[in-house]
């Protein structure tokens, strides 16, 4: 309640008063679950470590990732990754060359197909990794996708 | 921000397929207006949860780096049609919004 007070309070005061804010009050307090160090890390190796405890996957053609070879586009990248994995329940996006390379993570529950269809910012050329965690283990595949131009920062 | 959420549930061959459209900047906060140099606070949605008649069947985690105008797509494999399916989001601001749709 008090956030919600203070937020509004830097609103009326103006643009400035709105970045501090914001950034003070980053989310934290609010979503628990929403593991900050891994979006937050800076390489593919801390974002996997942070995200699913272990940097390592397996390599496998049971991930399918669908994407464009050139996206002329990088601020919308479509990205489809569909796996036949049985008792897939985590499913990341990671965009390797990205300043932030974790994109998504989808936990995806029971009744779930291992599919997850979503679009994404791309800095600039790179492989899309998809990594997906079933039963513990953790599974990987990689794409590249080829940007023309880039869509994070201006 | 009622409106923010498109969703659509579609059955298909036993399966149900659920697409979701949100309105949203998603900005990563790195951005600078170009008019005062200053850089864009960062916006975007954190968290997105799918529900299939009340019971989750997906939490996303996501960061800035999911496109403006964030698109979803899922499948289920347990719906039907008539089945409700609510999807909402909370973004880094702690705004939220949620939306309903029925299988069709």
């Amino acid at each position: 309640m008090q956030r919600r007070t203070f937020l509004q309070g830097s609103l009326a005061g103006g643009a400035v008063a709105v970045a501090v804010g914001a950034g003070l009050l980053s989310p934290r307090g609010v979503l628990a679950a929403w593991p900050e160090s891994a979006f937050s890390a800076k390489s593919v190796q801390d974002a996997m470590s942070n995200l699913f405890g272990s940097a390592d996957s397996k390599a496998t053609d049971e991930i399918k990732i669908k994407a464009p070879d050139i996206a002329e586009n990088g601020a919308v990248v479509p990205v489809s990754v569909n796996t036949s994995i049985a008792g897939t329940n985590k499913i990341a996006l990671i965009a390797e060359k990205n300043g932030l390379p974790l994109a998504a993570s989808f936990n995806l529950g029971k009744g779930t197909k291992g599919f997850v269809s979503t679009r994404i910012k791309m800095g600039k050329t790179s492989d899309v990794i998809a990594v997906v965690e079933a039963g513990g283990k953790r599974f990987s595949a990689r794409k590249n996708v080829k940007v023309t131009i880039g869509g994070c920062g201006g | 921000m009622a409106k923010s959420i498109r969703i659509r549930a579609k059955a298909k061959g036993g399966e149900v397929a659920v697409k979701a459209l949100m309105t949203h900047p998603m900005e990563t906060g790195l951005r600078k207006n170009k008019k005062t140099g200053k850089k864009i606070p960062a916006h975007f949605i954190q968290e997105v949860v799918c529900k299939h008649n009340g019971a989750n069947v997906m939490t996303a985690q996501w960061g800035a780096a999911v496109s403006k105008n964030p698109y979803l797509s899922i499948v289920l494999t347990d719906a039907k049609k008539g089945d409700t399916i609510e999807l909402s989001w909370v973004d880094n601001k702690g705004k939220s919004d949620s939306a309903e749709a029925k299988v069709k």
